[in-house]
C-alpha cells in the first residue's frame, strides 16, 4: 500500500474537513446569537411552561395552561389587536409621505441636497427627542395641533388621554365602525410620532432606490407621451417595488418593535389603548414580575413576525420586479 | 412623416457651447444621419428634436409646426435610445404596447399593431418575455418595434446599434436600411461610426465642437469633404496629409514637389492661402510603375509596417520627414524593408488652407 493511500484512510470525509474548517470562522457569530438571539428564545419557550414569584425562588410547571391562558386572554387580543393597528397607522403613511418626499428630493434642481437633507434629518432624532418633541406639539392646551384644529373650526383632542375604541364598549354594527367613528387619538398621537421618526430613513432608503432608475426610461416614457402621472405609476413605482418592499419589511419590524415612544409618551395607556405586545411584555415581565406570562407572549410575538414576514416574501413574489 | 427643421438652434450647458448656431432642414422621409465624435453636439441636436431637452436659442420645426414650447410627450416622435431604454418590468408586448397606451388606442387596435410590428422585426415569438431574457439584438428590436408602431412624425435614433456586436451590427444596418424603405418614414439617425453613416445615410451632416461642418450624401463627404476636419474624420484609414507651400508650378512639401494643374493653381492663388494642407486618401496612392508623368506626385520611401487584410493590405511607407499610408491590392505582398514609389493623380488631391481648415479648388 502506497504511503498516499494510508494517509487517505485516517482522514476524515470531505464534509467533516469542511466543517472543521468553517467553525473557527463562525465561531464568533455562533457565540454571540447564541448568546443573545438563540438561548433567550430557548429560555423563553422554557420559562413559558413555568410560573414563579417575583423573586425567582418558586418555580411552578403548569406545562401549556400558561400558553393557553394568556394567549385565549381579552387583555393579550386587544394587545394584539393595537399592534396591528399601530402597524397599519404607522407604516402605511410613512411610506406614503416618504415616497413623495423621495421623488420630490429626486428632481434636478439647484439646492435639492439641501432639502434632501431636511428630509432625512428625522433620522438623526433619538427615540426620547422625538417622543417628548410630540408631546409638546400634542398638549392639549398649548400644543400646536389643537391651535391648528380650532383654527379649522373643529374640537379640541385629548390626545393622549382618548383611546377612543379601544377601551370604549361598543355593540352592535358601532363596534364595526368604532375604529373610525370613535378614533383611537392616544394610539394615533403615538403613530404620528413614529411616522415622523421613521419617514427620514424611508426616505433615504426610497431616494436611493430612485436613483438607480436610468434616466432613459423616463425619457423613453415622454417620448412615448407618457405625463409627470404616467411616468411615476409606470416607471416610478413598478421600478421602485424592491424597494418600497424592504422599507415596508423594516416598517412592519420597526412597529412591532416600537416601545420607546410608547413608554414615554403613554406608557401603554389610556388604560390599554397604546399597549403593544412589545410594551405588554416589558410590563409583564418588568412590573409586574410575571416572566412566564411575558414569555409566552414573547414567544408569540416571534412566531407572528415569522409568519408575517413569510407572508410578506410570498404575497410580493412575482408583483416586485427584481432586475 | 414629416420634415424636421433647425433654425440657427444653439445649446449652452453653463458656459458650454454644445451646439452652435445649427441650421439644418432634414427632408420627409429621409434617413438622415448626424455624425461626429463624441461631445461633438449631435445627440444633443437629436434630444432637442425629441423635446428632452430645450435650445438656448433658435426655433424646432416639425413639419410645419413650432416645437420649441411643445413638450416631448406630444411632439408624436419615437425615439431608439443606445441603452434601448426597454422597461425591464414589462413584457416585450406591454412595452411595445405602452406608446399606444399612453395615446389611449382601442385594446383591439393596440393588438394588431403590436403583433402587426412585432412580426415586422421578427420578434413575433418574444412577446411574452421580459426585456431581461432577451439577447442584445432582440432588445435592439424591440427598441425598434416600440418606434415603429407607432407611425410617429419622425424617428430618433441615438446610436442604436454601438451596443451590440459587429456581427449583429452589420446585420441590423440592413434591416434598419430595409426598414426605412418599407415605412417610409423620417429617419434622425446619430452616430459617431462612419461606416454606419455612409451604409445607411441618405444624407450626413458631420458636427464637430458643436458646429455644423458639412451637409451631404455621404459619397460626397467622402469625395469632397469641406473641411480638414471631415477630411480627417471621414475614411479608414485616414487621409494622409503633408503640409506644402505655393510654388511655381504647384506646391513644395517636405517630400517633394506636387505639380498641380493648371485649374487648381489658380484656385491656391486666388485663396491666398500661405500654407496648404494636401491630403491623399490611402487608395489613391499606387505603385509608379514606368514614368511619372501621369502622377501630380510620387514619393519614394521605405516600407514600415504591412497589415493584411485578405482582401488588401495597408502599407505604411517612411518617407524622409513623415509617413504615408497606402492601400494596395493584397498582391503582391509587400515586405518591410522594401523600397516603393508611390505616385497619386491630380484629380485626387485633396487641398486644404492650412490657416482657415477650408477646402480649396473642387
Amino acid at each position: 500500500m502506497s504511503a498516499p493511500a494510508a494517509a487517505r484512510r485516517f482522514a476524515l470525509p470531505r464534509g467533516a474537513r469542511q466543517l472543521l474548517t468553517a467553525l473557527p470562522f463562525l465561531a464568533p457569530s455562533i457565540v454571540l446569537f447564541g448568546a443573545f438571539v438563540f438561548y433567550p428564545l430557548v429560555k423563553s419557550v422554557y420559562l413559558g411552561f413555568y410560573i414563579e414569584n417575583p423573586f425567582r425562588t418558586r418555580q411552578i410547571y403548569v406545562g401549556f395552561d400558561q400558553y393557553r391562558d394568556v394567549l385565549a386572554s381579552s387583555e393579550f387580543v386587544s394587545s394584539l389587536l393595537v399592534t396591528v393597528t399601530f402597524t397599519l397607522y404607522t407604516v402605511v403613511p410613512a411610506l406614503v409621505i416618504a415616497t413623495f418626499l423621495a421623488v420630490l428630493a429626486n428632481q434636478k434642481l439647484p439646492g435639492v441636497v439641501v432639502f434632501r437633507t431636511i428630509f432625512a434629518s428625522p433620522l438623526a432624532a433619538s427615540v426620547a427627542l422625538t417622543a417628548v418633541f410630540w408631546l409638546v406639539l400634542l398638549h392639549p392646551t398649548i400644543g400646536i395641533l389643537n391651535e391648528w384644529i380650532e383654527t379649522l373650526g373643529l374640537p379640541r383632542v385629548d390626545w393622549l388621554n382618548d383611546g377612543g375604541w379601544a377601551v370604549t364598549e361598543h355593540s352592535g354594527v358601532s363596534k364595526l365602525t368604532s375604529w373610525i367613528s370613535d378614533p383611537n387619538w392616544a394610539l394615533l398621537s403615538v403613530s404620528m410620532a413614529t411616522v415622523w421618526m421613521n419617514v427620514g430613513l424611508f426616505t433615504i432608503i426610497l431616494l436611493a432606490g430612485l436613483q438607480t432608475i436610468p434616466d432613459e426610461l423616463y425619457e423613453s416614457a415622454r417620448v412615448d407621451g407618457a405625463g409627470r402621472w404616467a411616468q411615476f405609476w409606470h416607471v416610478t413605482l413598478p421600478m421602485l417595488s424592491p424597494t418600497l418592499f424592504f422599507a415596508s419589511v423594516v416598517g412592519v419590524i420597526f412597529a412591532f418593535q416600537a416601545f420607546g415612544q410608547i413608554d414615554i409618551m403613554t406608557g401603554g395607556g389610556p388604560v390599554d389603548a397604546t399597549n403593544v405586545v412589545i410594551y405588554s411584555i416589558y410590563q409583564e415581565a418588568f412590573q409586574n414580575f410575571r416572566y412566564g406570562a411575558a414569555s409566552v407572549q414573547a414567544v408569540a410575538l416571534f412566531v407572528i413576525m415569522l409568519g408575517l414576514t413569510l407572508l410578506q416574501f410570498r404575497l410580493v413574489r412575482g408583483r416586485i420586479f427584481y432586475r | 412623416m414629416a420634415r424636421v427643421r433647425f433654425e440657427q438652434v444653439g445649446k449652452r450647458f453653463g458656459s458650454v457651447v454644445a451646439l452652435h448656431d445649427l441650421t439644418l432642414d432634414i427632408n420627409d422621409g429621409e434617413f438622415f444621419v448626424l455624425l461626429g465624435p463624441s461631445g461633438c453636439g449631435k445627440t444633443t441636436a437629436l434630444r432637442i428634436v425629441a423635446g428632452l431637452q430645450e435650445p438656448s436659442a433658435g426655433s424646432v420645426y416639425i413639419g410645419e409646426r413650432l416645437v420649441n414650447d411643445v413638450p416631448a410627450k406630444d411632439r408624436d416622435l419615437a425615439m431608439v435610445f443606445q441603452s434601448y431604454a426597454l422597461y425591464p418590468h414589462m413584457s416585450v408586448y406591454d412595452n411595445v404596447a405602452f406608446g399606444l397606451r399612453m395615446r389611449k388606442h382601442s385594446r383591439e387596435e393596440i393588438d394588431r399593431l403590436v403583433r402587426e410590428a412585432a412580426a415586422t422585426l421578427g420578434i413575433d415569438q418574444l412577446l411574452e418575455r421580459r426585456p431581461g431574457a432577451l439577447s442584445g439584438g432582440q432588445q435592439q428590436r424591440v427598441a425598434l418595434g416600440r418606434a415603429i408602431v407607432r407611425r410617429p412624425q419622425a424617428f430618433l435614433m441615438d446610436e442604436p446599434l454601438s451596443n451590440l456586436d459587429a456581427k449583429m451590427r452589420v446585420q441590423m444596418r440592413a434591416e434598419l436600411i430595409r426598414l426605412h424603405r418599407d415605412l417610409g418614414g423620417t429617419f434622425v439617425y446619430v452616430t459617431h461610426d462612419q461606416t454606419e453613416a455612409m451604409t445607411m445615410g441618405e444624407r450626413v451632416a458631420v458636427l464637430e465642437g458643436g458646429l455644423l461642418q458639412q451637409v451631404a450624401p455621404p459619397q460626397e463627404v467622402y469625395d469632397r469633404p469641406a473641411n480638414l476636419f471631415v477630411a480627417e474624420f471621414i475614411g479608414s484609414p485616414a487621409m494622409n496629409f503633408l503640409t506644402a507651400r505655393p510654388a511655381d508650378g504647384g506646391l513644395r512639401t517636405d517630400e517633394g514637389v506636387v505639380r498641380l494643374p493648371d485649374d487648381l493653381r489658380a484656385k491656391v492663388e486666388a485663396s491666398g492661402a500661405k500654407e496648404i494642407i494636401a491630403g491623399v486618401r490611402p487608395e489613391h496612392l499606387a505603385p509608379v510603375e514606368g514614368g511619372d508623368a501621369a502622377y501630380a506626385a510620387t514619393f519614394t520611401g521605405t516600407v514600415d509596417v504591412v497589415e493584411p487584410l485578405g482582401s488588401e493590405q495597408h502599407v505604411t511607407v517612411a518617407l524622409g520627414h513623415g509617413s504615408l499610408v497606402a492601400r494596395l491590392p493584397a498582391h503582391p505582398r509587400l515586405a518591410a524593408g522594401a523600397s516603393i514609389t508611390l505616385g497619386v493623380q491630380a484629380e485626387h488631391l485633396h487641398l486644404f488652407d492650412a490657416a482657415s481648415r477650408a477646402r480649396i479648388g473642387p
